[in-house]
């Protein structure tokens, strides 16, 4: 086990090279709900329990339902409503559990990413060969879904082994979303490819704010609006990425949408200066247009660690 | 149990310890600050590294690593710290004009220079904080061993630091003993009074607050930024009313980089550092600063 895991270099974020993106803009948004699909009876894993206490575990299992039966299909409408696209961070077997689902969100014109096959299935203690099977099953059931080839990964339950992020960059994903240290896209240290590490934020996610923090609803609207404000004060200087990480069986009960939608009318009020995008998009214009340059001055700083990652050079 | 269990050799007068003798806030020698004000707001502000595969040693460091390794998730979280929350309080702190002290793990100064140029740049002081979150002080290592971290750790810095903090400002009985042999002036992990302390091995203890550091109370109550920030501006208040009793008083403050640097917190700093500076009876000082009026004046010695 490693102390480090070495998949990225230090890079102080004051005086990082100037990124703007398309049309001039400061602030990169991008909005992703997660559906997914926790089993009723998983298997266990020797490192983790599926459920906290028991399985079944009836509350939370019908809870996450709420969000597949009433909630997504609120929280579309809502991003309809603001001229928003999400990118859904999918469990793959919803495909074949709920594809309607699937359906509603393709004819929307999102992005679908990979966030495993289900909540309720770790990576821990997968071989490489393992976790690229669940890789390919991942590409080839939203490629059967939506005729869409996914380029983001977001480990299922943040789960992960020290081959992950060298799988997915083998298979030709653009970003991870699974590292937490930056408000702008950088470059991973992958044996092959260009993957990029995409600011997704569980500060600001409704699984953080509202189970794990125990914000109310007003709370979570204004650290959403402080949060943009924030990032795109920043963004003048160089640009910042803003990610909305949401689930459905959260931000879509009766008693938090209005309050989320506020927060949502308040950022898409800035569109002069705010780039609304997806994950895939935000991720190519990095790497069309940054990659190398922030390369450079990562090295330029004097402390690039040189190897991948969980290997040191 | 065994019969030593109910015999009491330390029952009597005072401590149970050697370090400060036992003595009420109302018989301290008063303080003035030098610069007239009542009350010094001492900025702490813990850079730290947290290993993805911590021993745990002898307990786990509060934000260590938490679900099954590699668990990316709270090294990456932790990471945000050092990469940019700090870099929204250095600006903070360069708006407002004040000077706080950096409590740096040597880890962090070996792998992040441009971090402490940065700091050192902008003239606020550095502290060592121990080696890393995983390398805690505690009563199961001996004298040499200890002495050894502590000499590694001040090695990880080009020029010595003058004080410490611990990591989860843990000690053994030896610690303070070994901080004066190892160079050092002060140290931040106690906090039994609203005032520095002098103690036999000539260390100041400088009081540093639990109770209102960020991590505290936006992390682990979960309280909210105005909360926090309210109950700051009413522990100043207290303080600055007390003065007339007291002398001059001080207030430790912890900002972790990795929770009030996160974009929709930041604005809490600034409230803050406002406030502080529209007070006329209130300065920032930072610790090396509070040691010195303190040793000058030689307000409370042991």
């Amino acid at each position: 086990m490693k102390a480090d895991p070495n998949l990225y270099d230090y890079w102080p974020y004051a005086n990082r090279p100037k990124i703007t993106w398309p049309g001039g803009k400061k602030l990169a948004f991008w909005i992703a709900p997660n559906i997914e699909f926790y089993e009723f009876m998983p298997p266990g894993n020797p490192q983790r329990s599926p459920w906290p206490n028991a399985v079944p575990n009836v509350q939370q299992y019908s809870q996450r339902d709420f969000g597949n039966r009433v909630g997504h299909l609120r929280l579309m409408e809502l991003l309809d409503r603001h001229k928003l696209r999400g990118s859904v961070s999918l469990n793959v077997a919803l495909c074949d559990h709920h594809p309607e689902i699937v359906e509603d969100c393709a004819r929307r014109d999102w992005e679908f990413f990979s966030h495993g096959i289900y909540n309720t299935r770790y990576s821990y203690g997968l071989s490489p060969d393992q976790e690229q099977a669940v890789l390919d099953d991942s590409i080839r059931s939203v490629e059967a879904a939506t005729g869409q080839r996914i380029r983001g990964y977001l480990a299922p339950a943040l789960t992960h082994t020290e081959a992950t992020l060298d799988l997915i960059a083998e298979n030709d994903f653009w970003y991870s979303c699974d590292l937490f240290q930056d408000d702008q896209p950088q470059p991973l240290k992958t044996k092959t490819g260009k993957l990029v590490s995409m600011p997704y934020s569980l500060e600001v996610n409704d699984v953080i704010t509202y189970s794990v923090m125990g914000m109310d609803p007003d709370r979570y609207a204004d650290i959403l609006k402080r949060h943009f404000d924030q990032l795109l004060l920043e963004g003048e200087r160089s640009g910042t990425v803003m990610c909305i990480p949401l689930h459905a069986y959260l931000v879509s009960q009766p008693n938090r949408i209005k309050m989320f939608e506020q927060a949502l009318a308040h950022i898409t009020a800035h569109r002069d200066d705010v780039w609304f995008a997806t994950g895939r998009e935000i991720a190519k214009h990095f790497i069309d247009n940054y990659w190398d340059s922030s390369l450079d001055d990562i090295k330029a700083r004097g402390v690039a660690t040189g190897g991948t990652g969980f290997s040191h050079g | 149990m065994d019969k030593s269990y109910l015999t009491y050799p330390k029952r009597g007068y005072g401590q149970d310890h050697e370090f400060y003798k036992w003595r009420l806030s109302t018989e301290r020698k008063n303080i003035q600050w030098k610069d007239g004000t009542k009350v010094a707001v001492s900025l702490i502000i813990p850079l730290e590294f947290f290993p993805l595969n911590p021993s745990g040693v002898p307990f786990k460091h509060p934000g260590a690593m938490v679900t099954p390794y590699p668990d990316l998730r709270h090294f990456t979280v932790r990471d945000y710290g050092n990469r940019v929350g700090v870099f929204r309080i250095l600006e903070a702190l360069e708006n407002a004009d004040v000077k706080a002290s950096f409590a740096v793990n040597g880890e962090v100064a070996r792998r992040y220079p441009p971090l402490i140029d940065a700091i050192k740049n902008a003239g606020h002081e550095i502290i060592a904080h121990g080696l890393s979150t995983d390398h805690i002080h505690h009563e199961g290592l001996s004298a040499s061993e200890e002495k050894a971290l502590i000499t590694e750790t001040l090695s990880c810095f080009h020029s010595a630091p003058k004080g410490w903090l611990s990591p989860a400002r843990n000690q053994s009985s030896r610690t303070l003993g070994l901080l004066r042999g190892a160079g050092l002036d002060y140290c931040l992990d106690w906090e039994m009074d609203q005032l520095p302390v002098a103690i036999t091995t000539d260390v100041t203890l400088i009081p540093n607050s639990y109770e209102l550091s960020d991590f505290t109370l936006l992390h682990t109550r979960r309280q909210t930024e105005e909360s926090w920030l309210k109950q700051i501006q009413d522990a100043i208040e207290l303080l600055v009313s007390e003065h007339t009793r007291f002398g001059g008083q001080m207030l430790g403050l912890t900002l972790t980089p990795y929770v009030i640097g996160q974009p929709f917190r930041i604005w809490a700093l600034r409230a803050l550092l406002a406030h502080v500076k529209d007070n006329p009876e209130v300065n920032t000082l930072t610790a090396g600063e509070i040691n010195q009026q303190f040793v000058s004046q030689n307000a409370n010695p042991s």
